[in-house]
C-alpha cells in the first residue's frame, strides 16, 4: 500500500461501514452492525497510528484527491494535508471512536435502533477525519457541517422524545449561526487570497497583514482581524463558546456514547483544531486573538459555575466540557496553540473516560441520571469507580496525570501573555481550577461515596427537567436492587481510556510543547506574542523534565486551589450535607441566576426564536397577504371589475344614453381642438 | 439515419415527447389505464434518451450555440425555426426530460381519472419547455413560452385542489401581463434589426434609456416566472392547488424558464441596463432570500412552505446573475439544476404523505418516522439538501453565489448567508413537527412505508442530490465556457458611440 492509499483508506473505511450498515443493516444479523463498523474504525485506527509514526520522520503530505469544482479562475479541491497535527488528531479521533464503538455494544444492547446508531457513529468518524485531514478551507467546511449533521441525527436519536428533538434542532441552528460567520470568513479568504488551499493562503498571509478593507462607509478595518474573527465565530458555534454554547448542555439528550465521542472528545474540539490550523492567520491579528482570549476566559469560568448546581450526571460533565473548551480557547488566545492542542488531546481521553464512566453509572442505575439518587457505587461498580476517579483527578489537574500537564501549561501561558485581556484570562483560568475541582468531586463523592440514596429515593423527582419521557430508558433503580457493573465491552474501553488519562501528559508534554513536534505546522510570532517562548524558557531553566514540572506543580497556586476544591466538596457533600442547602437559601439570587443558566436560553427563545416567527408572520400576513395580494393583485383585479361594471352601465341599450355620451364627446373634442390651435 | 439524428437532436428532444403525448391521447382507453401509463413511461424514457447525446456530444470548450439546426418558417417576417443550445441550456434541457420521467412514474397509480390527459399534458409540456430552452428565434421562443402554459393550466385546473380556479386565474394574469410586455420588446427589436434572430439582438447597440425599457419589459416576464419578490404570490397558491406532478414540474423546471431567459435575453440584449439596474436586482434578490425565508418559517401548509422555500432559493439565482462574476453566474446555474432535484423530491415527499392522509397541513402529522422510517430517512436527506448541507447539491450553488457576492460587496454575502440559519430553521422545524415525536394520531399510526415505486423515484433523486454535491465539476465544466463568454459579452458596453 502506498501512503496515499492509506490516507484514502482511513476515512473511507468508516464511511463504507456506515453505508453498508445504514442501508443494509436491517437485512443483516444484529451483530453485523458492530462487527462491520468496528472492523472499519479499528483498521482506521491502526492505519492512523502508522501514519502518525510515519509523520514523525516524513515531510508533510499535501496532495489533491480530486478536483471538486472549477469556476473561472477559482478551483476547489478535495485533498489531504497530513502533517503531525492532522496525524495526531486522526489517532485521537479513531482511538476514541473505536472505544466508543466497543462500549456501544453494551450501552445500546437493547435499543431497537442498534444498527442505525453504529451507522451514524461510523459516519461521524468519516466526517471528522475528513475535517482534520483537509488541506483546504472548503473541505474543512464540508467536514465541519457533516459532523454537525451527524450530531443532529444522534442528539435526536430517540426521536420520539420531545426534549431530544428540541435539542437537536437547537444544536443544528446554533451551529448554523457559527457557520454563518465561518462561511463569510472563508469568503473573505477566497476573495483576498485567491485560493482556499491552506498552503497557498498561509504563504501569502504575511504580505496581507496590513491590508485594510472598508465594510461600513469609509471606516477601514484590518482584513486579518475581520477574517479571523469571522472564522472564530464558526469555532464558537462548534466548540460551544459563550454565547453560542447553549446547544451543548441540551445535546446530552443523545445517548451517552455519543456524548463522549462527539460532545466531549472530538467534534466540539474541531473549533480549537481549526484555529490552531489557522495559526499563520491568527498570529497576524492581536485584536482577533484578544477576542478569542476573552471569549475563552468567559466560557472557562462561567460555564464552570454552572457545573456546580447540576444534578444530572451527564450535565455536570457537559458543563465541565464547556469550561475545558474555554481553557483550550484561552490557550489559543495567548498564542499557545500547541498547548491548546495538547489539552485537546489529554481532554479527549479523560473526558471520554468520564462520559463513558457516567454512562456505566447510568446503566447501573437503570437509567436514572440524578446524582442525588446515587451514592456508594464504589462497592458495586469497582472498575467504573477507579476509572472515574482517574478521570476526575486528571480533569482537576493532579500532578503527574495528563490533565495537569496540559492545564497547568495553559495557566502558565495565560500568566506570561501580554496581550489585551490576558489579565482577566489568568484570573479566569485560576478560579476555574478551584471550580472544576469542586464540581468534579461533588459529583464523584455523591456518586461513589456516602449513603446509598436510591434506597430511600422517590423516583418521581428525577433529575430530568422534563416529565415527558417515561419510556423504557428512564426507570431508575428500585430501593431493594443493587446496581451492577456492566460487562467487559463497557469496562474495557474505560480501562483503555484510563491509561492515556494517566500517562499521556507525562509522555507527550516535552515533544509536543518544547520539542519540534509542531515545527512547521503551528506558527507563532514570538515577538508579538511571547507567552510560548516564556513557557519554553521556564521549562528549560526550572522544570527540565515532566517529572520536574509535576514536583514543582505540587507547590504552586493551582494545585492548592484544586486541593481546596476537593476538600470543600468533601466537606459539603460528605461531612456536612446540610450546608449546601443553607447556602442555596442564603444566596437564592445567585442560585436563581445559575439555575437560569444566566438567562441565555430564555433570551434566545424569546428574542431570536419568537422574534423570527413574529417577523415572519407579519411579513407574510401584512406583506404578502394584505399588501401584495390584497392591495396590488386582487386590487388590480377588483379595479378591472369595477371599471367593467362602469363600462357595462354605459352599454345600457337606451338610445338617449348613447346620444348624451356622443354630445359630451363632441363637446370635449371640440374644446380640445379649439384650445390647442 | 444516425447523421440525421445527430443533426436534429434538439428537434427530437422537442417533438418526440409532444408526439408521444399526442399518441397517448389518441390511444387513450379508460378501461385500460395501465396501457396508457406504460406508453407514457416509454415516451418519457425515449424522450430522455434522445437528450442524453446533448451531454455526450457536447463540446466543452465551445461557449457558443451547439447542435444548431433550422429552416425558414415565415418568410415575410423573417421568422425562422432556429434551434441551438449552449452550456446553460443543455443542463436545463436534460433536467426537463429527466423530470418528466420522474413525474410519469410518480403519477402511476395516484392519478386515476383522465390518466391519458394527465400523462399527455406532462409529455407535451416537456417538449414545449425544451423548446423554450433551445429556441434561438424570438418568435419561436415566444410560441413555446406561451404554449407551455396551456398544459400547465390544464394540470392545475383539472387535477388541482379545491381553490384551483383562483390559483389558475392568478397564475394566468400574472404571467400574461409579463409576457405581453416581452412581446412588445421583441417587436421593437424586430423593428430595429429586421430580424427575430436572438443573436442579432446581442449585437444591436442601444442607448441606455432604451436598454432600460427593454430590460424592464423582459424583467416583467421573467421576474414573474422565477419568481422574484414582489411578484411571487402566484407561486404558493399555484403549488398548493396543483397536483404533485404539477408542483414538481412547476418548481423543478417552470421557474428555471425565467432564470434561463434572463441569461438568454434580458442581460445580453441590454447589458448596460443590466449593469445599471444591478443594484435594484440584487436588492430584490436579497429581499427574496431573507424576507421569504422568514415567511416560510411560519407556514402551516407543507406545500406552501416548500413554495416559499423555492422563492428564497431562486433569490440566489438572481443574486448570482447580477453580481457579474463566474462564481456567481455558475453558482446560479448550479443552483437552478440542484433546486430542480431537491424541490422535486420535496414535493414528491409531500405527495407521498398527501396520498395517504389527504392533508398537507403540518399539524396533521407528527411522529411519521415511527411508521415510515425509510421515508423519514429520505425526507431528512432532502431537508438537509434544502438547508444547503455540504455534500448535497443544495450547498454547491449557495456556496458559489455567496463566495461570488462577497467579492462584490461584503454585505450582499452577509445578507445572503442568512439562508444558512433560516433555511435550516424552516426546513428542519417542519421535519421535526412532521417526522419526529410520538405518533400523533390515528392517521399517522396507520401509515405504510414507501412502496417500490415511491422508493425508486426518491432513491434516484437522492443519488443525484448527493452526486452533484460530492462532484459538481461535470456540471460546471459544461457551463464554464458559456458563462465566461457571456460575462465578456456583458462587460462590453452596447451604448452607441458618442453617447
Amino acid at each position: 500500500m502506498t501512503m496515499q492509499q492509506i490516507y484514502l483508506a482511513i476515512p473511507l473505511l468508516p464511511l463504507f461501514a456506515a453505508i453498508i450498515i445504514g442501508l443494509f443493516g436491517k437485512f443483516l444479523p444484529r451483530a453485523a452492525a458492530h462487527v462491520v463498523t468496528i472492523a472499519g474504525v479499528g483498521i482506521s485506527f491502526v492505519l492512523s497510528a502508522y501514519v502518525l509514526n510515519h509523520a514523525m520522520t516524513a515531510a508533510p503530505y499535501n496532495e489533491t484527491v480530486y478536483s471538486w469544482l472549477k469556476s473561472g479562475n477559482f478551483s476547489f479541491e478535495i485533498g489531504f494535508l497530513i502533517d503531525r497535527l492532522s496525524a495526531m488528531m486522526m489517532v485521537v479521533v479513531t482511538f476514541v471512536s473505536l472505544m466508543v464503538h466497543i462500549y456501544t455494544i453494551g450501552y445500546m444492547a437493547e435499543d431497537k435502533g442498534y444498527a442505525r446508531f453504529f451507522s451514524y457513529i461510523s459516519l461521524f468518524t468519516f466526517s471528522m477525519l475528513m475535517l482534520v485531514m483537509s488541506n483546504n478551507f472548503m473541505q474543512l467546511f464540508f467536514g465541519w457541517e457533516a459532523v454537525g449533521l451527524v450530531s443532529y441525527l444522534l442528539i435526536g436519536f430517540w426521536y420520539t422524545r420531545p426534549t431530544a428533538i428540541y435539542a437537536n434542532l437547537k444544536a443544528f441552528l446554533v451551529n448554523r449561526v457559527g457557520d454563518f460567520g465561518f462561511l463569510l470568513g472563508i469568503g473573505l479568504v477566497l476573495y483576498h487570497f485567491g485560493s482556499l488551499d491552506y498552503a497557498a493562503v498561509f504563504s501569502v498571509a504575511p504580505q496581507m497583514a496590513d491590508t485594510n478593507i472598508n465594510l461600513i462607509g469609509n471606516a477601514s478595518w484590518s482584513l486579518m482581524t475581520v477574517t479571523c474573527i469571522l472564522l472564530f465565530i464558526g469555532a464558537m458555534g462548534k466548540s460551544a463558546q459563550v454565547p453560542l454554547h447553549v446547544w451543548l448542555p441540551d445535546s446530552m439528550e443523545g445517548p451517552t456514547p455519543i456524548s463522549a465521542l462527539i460532545h466531549a472528545a472530538t467534534m466540539v474540539t474541531a473549533g480549537i483544531f481549526m484555529v490552531a490550523r489557522m495559526s499563520p492567520l491568527f498570529e497576524l491579528s492581536s485584536t482577533a486573538l484578544s477576542f478569542v482570549l476573552v471569549i475563552g476566559s468567559i466560557t472557562a469560568l462561567f460555564m464552570g459555575f454552572l457545573g456546580i448546581i447540576q444534578n444530572d450526571i451527564k450535565r455536570v460533565v457537559a458543563y465541565s466540557t464547556l469550561s475545558q473548551l474555554g481553557y483550550m480557547t484561552v490557550a489559543l488566545g495567548v498564542s499557545a496553540y500547541s498547548v491548546a492542542i495538547f489539552h485537546l488531546m489529554t481532554h479527549a481521553f479523560f473526558k471520554a473516560l468520564l462520559f463513558l464512566g457516567a454512562g456505566a453509572v447510568i446503566m447501573g442505575m437503570h437509567h436514572d441520571q440524578d446524582i442525588r439518587n446515587m451514592g456508594n457505587l464504589k462497592k458495586y461498580m469497582p472498575v467504573t469507580w477507579i476509572t472515574s476517579l482517574i478521570g476526575s483527578l486528571a480533569l482537576i489537574g493532579t500532578p503527574f496525570l495528563s490533565g495537569f500537564y496540559s492545564k497547568d501549561s495553559i495557566i502558565e501561558a495565560a500568566k506570561f501573555s501580554t496581550i489585551a485581556g490576558s489579565g482577566f484570562a489568568y484570573f479566569a483560568v485560576l478560579t476555574g481550577v478551584f471550580v472544576t475541582a469542586f464540581y468534579s468531586f461533588r459529583m464523584y463523592f455523591l456518586v461513589f461515596h456516602g449513603k446509598e440514596k436510591w434506597r430511600e429515593a422517590h423516583h418521581e423527582d428525577h433529575a430530568h427537567d422534563d416529565d415527558h419521557h417515561h419510556d423504557a430508558h428512564h426507570h431508575g433503580l428500585s430501593p431493594t436492587d443493587n446496581p451492577h457493573e456492566p460487562g467487559w465491552v463497557v469496562k474495557l474501553p474505560l480501562i483503555l481510556l484510563a491509561i492515556p488519562s494517566l500517562l499521556i501528559g507525562y509522555l507527550a508534554i516535552e515533544p509536543m510543547l518544547y520539542g519540534d513536534f509542531f515545527k512547521g505546522v503551528i506558527f507563532v510570532d514570538s515577538e508579538q506574542h511571547p507567552a510560548m517562548q516564556e513557557l519554553a524558557h521556564h521549562w528549560h531553566t526550572i522544570f527540565h523534565s515532566a517529572a520536574g514540572m509535576a514536583i514543582h506543580g505540587l507547590l504552586t497556586l493551582p494545585f492548592a486551589l484544586a486541593a481546596s476544591g476537593v476538600a470543600l466538596a468533601w466537606f459539603f457533600y460528605m461531612k456536612r450535607p446540610d450546608i449546601p442547602a443553607l447556602i442555596q437559601k442564603r444566596f437564592a439570587t445567585i442560585h436563581c441566576i445559575l439555575e437560569d443558566k444566566y438567562g441565555f436560553d430564555r433570551f434566545n427563545d424569546r428574542v431570536f426564536a419568537a422574534g423570527s416567527r413574529l417577523i415572519g408572520s407579519k411579513l407574510w400576513l401584512i406583506g404578502d397577504v394584505k399588501v401584495i395580494d390584497g392591495a396590488l393583485v386582487n386590487g388590480t383585479a377588483n379595479l378591472i371589475g369595477k371599471l367593467s361594471r362602469v363600462v357595462r352601465k354605459l352599454q345600457s341599450g337606451m338610445i338617449y344614453h348613447y346620444a348624451f355620451a356622443m354630445i359630451i364627446g363632441v363637446f370635449f373634442m371640440l374644446s380640445f381642438y379649439t384650445l390647442k390651435f | 439515419m444516425v447523421d440525421f439524428f445527430t443533426q436534429h437532436i434538439l428537434s427530437f428532444a422537442i417533438w418526440l415527447p409532444i408526439l408521444a403525448g399526442i399518441l397517448v391521447l389518441l390511444t387513450a382507453n379508460d378501461a385500460k389505464p395501465n396501457q396508457t401509463r406504460w406508453l407514457a413511461l416509454l415516451g418519457s424514457l425515449a424522450s430522455f434518451a434522445v437528450t442524453v447525446p446533448l451531454y455526450t456530444l457536447f463540446n466543452f470548450a465551445d461557449g457558443g450555440f451547439q447542435f444548431q439546426e433550422g429552416f425558414q418558417w415565415i418568410a415575410s417576417f423573417n421568422i425562422n425555426y432556429h434551434l441551438g443550445a449552449d452550456g446553460i441550456a443543455v443542463p436545463l434541457i436534460l433536467l426537463t426530460s429527466f423530470t418528466t420521467v420522474i413525474v410519469v412514474i410518480a403519477a402511476w397509480e395516484v392519478i386515476e381519472k383522465r390518466v391519458a390527459q394527465y400523462m399527455a399534458s406532462f409529455l407535451i409540456m416537456s417538449g414545449l419547455m425544451i423548446g423554450v430552452f433551445s429556441a434561438l428565434d424570438a418568435i419561436l421562443y415566444y410560441v413555446f413560452w406561451e404554449a407551455m402554459l396551456i398544459p400547465m393550466f390544464l394540470v392545475i385546473g383539472i387535477w388541482g385542489g379545491p381553490n384551483r380556479v383562483y390559483a389558475t386565474v392568478k397564475f394566468f394574469l400574472y404571467t400574461l401581463l409579463g409576457s405581453l410586455l416581452m412581446l412588445v420588446a421583441f417587436i421593437y427589436l424586430f423593428h430595429q434589426t429586421g430580424s427575430f434572430e436572438i443573436v442579432d439582438y446581442y449585437r444591436l447597440p442601444m442607448p441606455l434609456h432604451v436598454q432600460v425599457l427593454i430590460f424592464l419589459a423582459f424583467f416583467a416576464a421573467f421576474a414573474v416566472k422565477i419568481p422574484m419578490w414582489p411578484v411571487h404570490t402566484w407561486l404558493p397558491d399555484a403549488h398548493v392547488e396543483a397536483p404533485t406532478g404539477g408542483s414538481v414540474v412547476l418548481a423543478a423546471i417552470a421557474l428555471k424558464l425565467g432564470g434561463y431567459s434572463f441569461l438568454r435575453f434580458a442581460m445580453p440584449i441590454a447589458p448596460d441596463a443590466a449593469h445599471h439596474l444591478s443594484g435594484f436586482m440584487i436588492a430584490l434578490s436579497l429581499i427574496a432570500i431573507v424576507y421569504i425565508a422568514l415567511v416560510a418559517l411560519v407556514q402551516k401548509d407543507m406545500k406552501k412552505l416548500i413554495a416559499y422555500s423555492s422563492i428564497s432559493h431562486m433569490g440566489f439565482v438572481t443574486l448570482g446573475f447580477f453580481i457579474f462574476n463566474n462564481l456567481g453566474l455558475e453558482g446560479a446555474i448550479v443552483q437552478m439544476v440542484s433546486h430542480g432535484f431537491i424541490s422535486a423530491a420535496m414535493f414528491l415527499a409531500v405527495g407521498v404523505l398527501y396520498d395517504r392522509v389527504h392533508s398537507r397541513q403540518i399539524d396533521a402529522y407528527g411522529g411519521v418516522a415511527n411508521t415510515m422510517p425509510v421515508f423519514a430517512a429520505f425526507a431528512v436527506l432532502f431537508a438537509m439538501a434544502n438547508s444547503g448541507l455540504p455534500g448535497t447539491s443544495g450547498f454547491v450553488g449557495e456556496f458559489m453565489v455567496i463566495l461570488g457576492a462577497i467579492q462584490v460587496n461584503f454585505w450582499y454575502a452577509f445578507l445572503a448567508s442568512f439562508t444558512l440559519i433560516f433555511g435550516a430553521a424552516y426546513t428542519l422545524w417542519m421535519v421535526k413537527r412532521v417526522f419526529y415525536g410520538e405518533v400523533a394520531n390515528q392517521h399517522v399510526a396507520e401509515l405504510k412505508d414507501l412502496n417500490q415505486r415511491e422508493f425508486l423515484i426518491l432513491a434516484i433523486l437522492a443519488l443525484l442530490v448527493l452526486g452533484l454535491g460530492v462532484y459538481p465539476q461535470p456540471l460546471t465544466d459544461m457551463t464554464n465556457a458559456t458563462v465566461t463568454q457571456l460575462l465578456s459579452h456583458l462587460a462590453q458596453s452596447k451604448l452607441p458611440a458618442g453617447l
